[in-house]
């Protein structure tokens, strides 16, 4: 007993690095061969983005009225947009808000979403009822028209669009969460720490959600393609991010004046990156999803 | 001599696996007369259910199976698809262990039973009906007109095990397969269904090869035995329940719980895998 | 449950939900910031008359709750209000644009249950490199947005190669169909390629049970099997996923409009949300969510004839 220091700090740090490569492995094989394409795929367009004012070779609000409409060239790899804006650049950085806008969505969903699924997993009752009747009628109301109401009531913007899409996903991950955490409300390891006397918010929060966690997780990363899809789409229609700000939807929309123009390579770009996001986030959360099933 | 009913001449299977071979049937041989009734007896996993499986041919692809199969000196492995299917349809009918998973849970009892015949043997909707309430009857399935119009899960295990049986007397085969047929059927229908099956196959001079755990069940309903071990018939013949020879069939019917002697505990089967093999080996 | 006990409850539940969603679109109004009357009449700001026609179309005059009622009242004698914007009722601007959209709907809705069953079941069935083509389009076409596919389509069949018309939806009949083509393909392909990956799970599932075995060993027809036995109890995710898809369909209309120009209901929503044309706002979202609650109940009720071990109202 007098030299526990040397030795257990050894075994402590063997065993977290065991697992931290333990961790870089289970993270393989949840998500696969395709799922790490997806992910890597998924970490460069998110660095690219994130590090934009660095990558972007222009500024991506720069008129060069002489390159307008130009196919690609050395100095303008994917050419220019009507505006003669480089459309690289412009790409670089509407992907911030084409994945940073969706995030905050499922961001707020998944927090909402779930304390709610937990709250009526636990209370029971007319609690349970009350919850689930309140997302059966946000179930009623198809995701986009959420996001369209609230530009009706506020105007167009990229929060309220963010704000009314997050109502509309709460339901989607709250419905899983609630049936993951009844189903563990019932395992004997809650009766065990219910015995022990801990408390129901004590249990929840250390016992039950971390549990439910993989489930949450999978669901958020699932959801998150959809969210890409219909904010990008509420910015096409016009009613989200507004011009002259650099977005995915909003490229698509003013490569679509330059395709009748014919030049198509702004549309097909902007197109295309936001079908290579989606692909990745879907892949990852059909992983993750499975993987997630499997360990119940 | 002429050819019995069904010959299976060594019959292997092997299972194809990602380091090699697994052999699940080693050598199986057996033959069936015309109207005689062979038990098939054996421990879960001694490779009852695949040998009936290899008879219908319908083992999965994975296998890979070597020897012969003959039913009335044609050989089941080497027929194409259509003479596949024509035995299949007049030749043999299987009765599976489990009738709540053997019958398609959205049609109605009577389409199962009926649409086999309308089907494949050309027989009017209205006739086969007629056939099938018949059957029904002589299955001892009371108001079987109304049976024919329910779904299956409206229907008693037991109930519905009849049906099973009435859809393979409707075929009118030559051999029926009975795999386990009372197995997961509650107590009392065991003994209904068991009396039903074995009273139509003897009334219809039908042979039976009848798969069951249960040796004392398969004395009674057979006129021969045959004990499987680890995918090999051990010891086969008339005599084996009154003056069984194998040590394992003897160890087998000590096994049995009985009425009569009242046992603390039942004993283990100490025949295991290495005896097997050094009892093999001594004997060759 | 009886039939009648069970249409019954099924319409009482309808109707609650209807009711609720018809007060929270009547409550939206209330949300604005500023007043009722200055949120409708925008920045515009209004003539005496248009003061009180607002007034008199809200009851703005009235407590809250009588204005609900009375708007309530409106609504159900067909009084869907009066549009600003257009200085038309409502209710005719939308009968005059519900076809297109009817239309748009029901053919993408055809396109989506024949593409993806169709593909679904024959990756499950053929298995090998059908099932990965089938498969990797099927997670291309998901990942998809309407309006890229819709962009795409255009600059292709329509500006590049001049097949189809570029907007519009045409004078009636054939001419229809023709524009409406393009539109109603953009709308179904992520939709026909959920459908094609349930329908393989489905039909791989219940190809692996027992019962099919059942009718194998009985010699039957393996094309019959598939069919009868295979497919038949496929059908209960497919119509679920079918029915859902169809409600959404409705939303996914009003980007596909906006793409191609159409004169339907999103589109007028759209527009609507743009000028603030409120009453129209309301009653477009009011006809969406109906249309996506009716035909949810309907597929409930479907799901009964499907399988019969599903008994009235026992499933949610």
């Amino acid at each position: 007993m007098t030299t526990p220091s040397t030795t257990s700090l050894a075994v402590a740090r063997v065993a977290r690095e065991r697992r931290g490569a333990g961790l870089a492995r289970a993270a393989g094989d949840r998500l696969g061969v395709v799922g790490c394409i997806a992910a890597s795929v998924l970490l460069v367009i998110a660095l690219a983005a994130a590090f934009a004012p660095v990558v972007a070779p222009y500024d991506p609000d720069y008129p060069d009225l002489l390159a307008s409409l130009s196919g690609p060239s050395p100095a303008h790899l994917l050419g220019a947009d009507a505006l003669g804006r480089d459309i690289l650049s412009r790409l670089i950085w509407g992907a911030r808000i084409t994945l940073a806008g969706p995030g905050l969505v499922i961001l707020i969903a998944t927090v909402v979403g779930t304390l709610l699924a937990l709250l009526a997993a636990w209370r029971g009752g007319r609690i349970d009822t009350a919850i689930s009747w309140l997302l059966d009628v946000l179930f009623a109301v198809p995701g986009i028209v959420f996001g369209l109401i609230a530009v009706a009531i506020w105007g167009p913007s990229l929060i309220t669009v963010v704000c009314g899409l997050a109502i509309a996903y709460v339901p989607y991950v709250a419905r899983v969460v609630r049936g993951a955490a009844l189903r563990e409300r019932n395992m004997p390891y809650v009766s065990a720490a219910w015995l022990q006397g801990q408390s129901a918010t004590g249990i929840t929060f250390t016992q039950i959600l971390p549990n439910v966690q993989p489930i949450v997780v999978a669901q958020a990363v699932s959801s998150l393609g959809f969210a890409v899809i219909d904010l990008a789409a509420v910015s096409f229609l016009g009613l989200g991010v507004q011009p002259p700000t650099a977005d995915l939807g909003l490229m698509v929309k003013s490569g679509f004046d330059s395709v009748l123009r014919g030049q198509p390579t702004e549309a097909i770009a902007a197109g295309t990156l936001i079908v290579l996001i989606v692909w990745c986030v879907t892949v990852i959360g059909d992983r993750l999803t499975s993987s997630a099933r499997s360990m119940r | 001599m002429t050819d019995p009913l069904l010959r299976l001449d060594n019959v292997r299977a092997a299972l194809r696996l990602r380091g090699g071979e697994q052999e699940l049937l080693r050598g199986v041989s057996f033959t069936i007369g015309a109207g005689e009734a062979l038990g098939l007896v054996g421990e879960s996993g001694s490779g009852k259910s695949l040998t009936t499986r290899a008879i219908t041919r319908m083992l999965d692809p994975a296998f890979r199976v070597t020897g012969d199969i003959a039913f009335e000196g044609a050989s089941v492995p080497r027929m194409n698809a259509q003479a596949l299917r024509r035995y299949r349809q007049r030749d043999v009918g299987m009765i599976f262990q489990d009738p709540r998973a053997h019958v398609n849970p959205v049609h109605r009892v009577g389409d199962f039973l009926t649409e086999a015949l309308v089907r494949d043997r050309g027989v009017d909707r209205r006739d086969a009906e007629r056939r099938a309430v018949e059957l029904l009857d002589e299955v001892g399935v009371r108001t079987p007109e109304q049976r024919l119009r329910q779904y299956p899960h409206e229907l008693s295990g037991g109930l519905l095990q009849r049906v099973m049986i009435a859809s393979v007397l409707l075929a009118e085969p030559k051999l029926i397969l009975a795999d386990e047929p009372t197995t997961a059927l509650d107590v009392t229908a065991q003994s209904d269904v068991m009396a039903i099956l074995d009273e139509q196959r003897r009334a219809r001079g039908l042979s039976l090869l009848f798969i069951t755990h249960d040796l004392e069940l398969a004395a009674a309903c057979c006129d021969r035995l045959a004990v499987m071990y680890a995918g090999e018939i051990v010891e086969q013949g008339a005599h084996v329940y009154e003056a069984p020879r194998h040590p394992y069939t003897i160890e087998l019917l000590g096994a049995r719980p009985s009425i009569e002697h009242r046992v603390e505990r039942l004993p283990v089967l100490r025949y295991d895998r290495a005896a097997h093999e050094l009892l093999k080996a001594e004997a060759s | 449950m009886s039939l009648g006990a069970y249409l019954a409850r099924r319409t009482g539940g309808l109707l609650l939900v209807l009711l609720v969603t018809s007060f929270l679109v009547f409550g939206l109004l209330y949300l604005a910031p500023g007043s009722p009357l200055a949120f409708i009449l925008g920045p515009r700001g209004g003539t005496p008359e248009q003061i009180a026609a607002v007034t008199a179309q809200y009851h703005l005059n009235d407590p809250f709750f009588v204005r609900y009622v009375a708007w309530l009242g409106d609504l159900l004698r067909g009084d869907l209000g009066y549009s600003i914007v257009y200085r038309q009722d409502v209710s005719d601007l939308i009968a005059g644009r519900v076809g297109t959209t009817l239309a748009l709907v029901s053919m993408a809705a055809l396109i989506i249950a024949v593409v993806g069953i169709s593909a679904g079941t024959l990756a499950a069935l053929r298995g090998g490199w059908t099932d990965q083509l089938t498969s990797s389009i099927a997670a291309i076409g998901l990942s998809t947005p309407s309006f890229v596919i819709g962009v795409a389509l255009i600059s292709v069949f329509a500006v590049g190669l001049g097949w189809f018309p570029t907007f519009g939806s045409g004078s009636g009949g054939l001419d229809t169909l023709v524009h409406l083509a393009l539109p109603a393909l953009a709308l179904s392909v992520a939709s026909a390629a959920y459908l094609a990956r349930i329908t393989r799970a489905s039909v791989l599932e219940e190809r692996g049970r027992e019962h099919v075995q059942t009718a194998t060993v009985r010699g039957l027809a393996p094309g019959y099997i598939v069919r009868h036995h295979v497919l038949r109890n496929s059908l209960v995710p497919i119509v679920t996923v079918l029915g859902l898809t169809i409600a959404t369909l409705i939303a996914g209309a009003v980007v596909v409009e906006n793409v191609f120009a159409l004169d339907g209901l999103g589109s007028l929503l759209v527009r609507a949300i743009l000028q603030r044309d409120f009453a129209v706002v309301q009653a477009v979202i009011l006809v969406l969510v109906v249309a996506f609650v009716l035909v949810n109940a309907v597929v409930d009720v479907l799901y009964t004839f499907i399988d019969p071990r599903i008994a009235l109202g026992s499933r949610k």
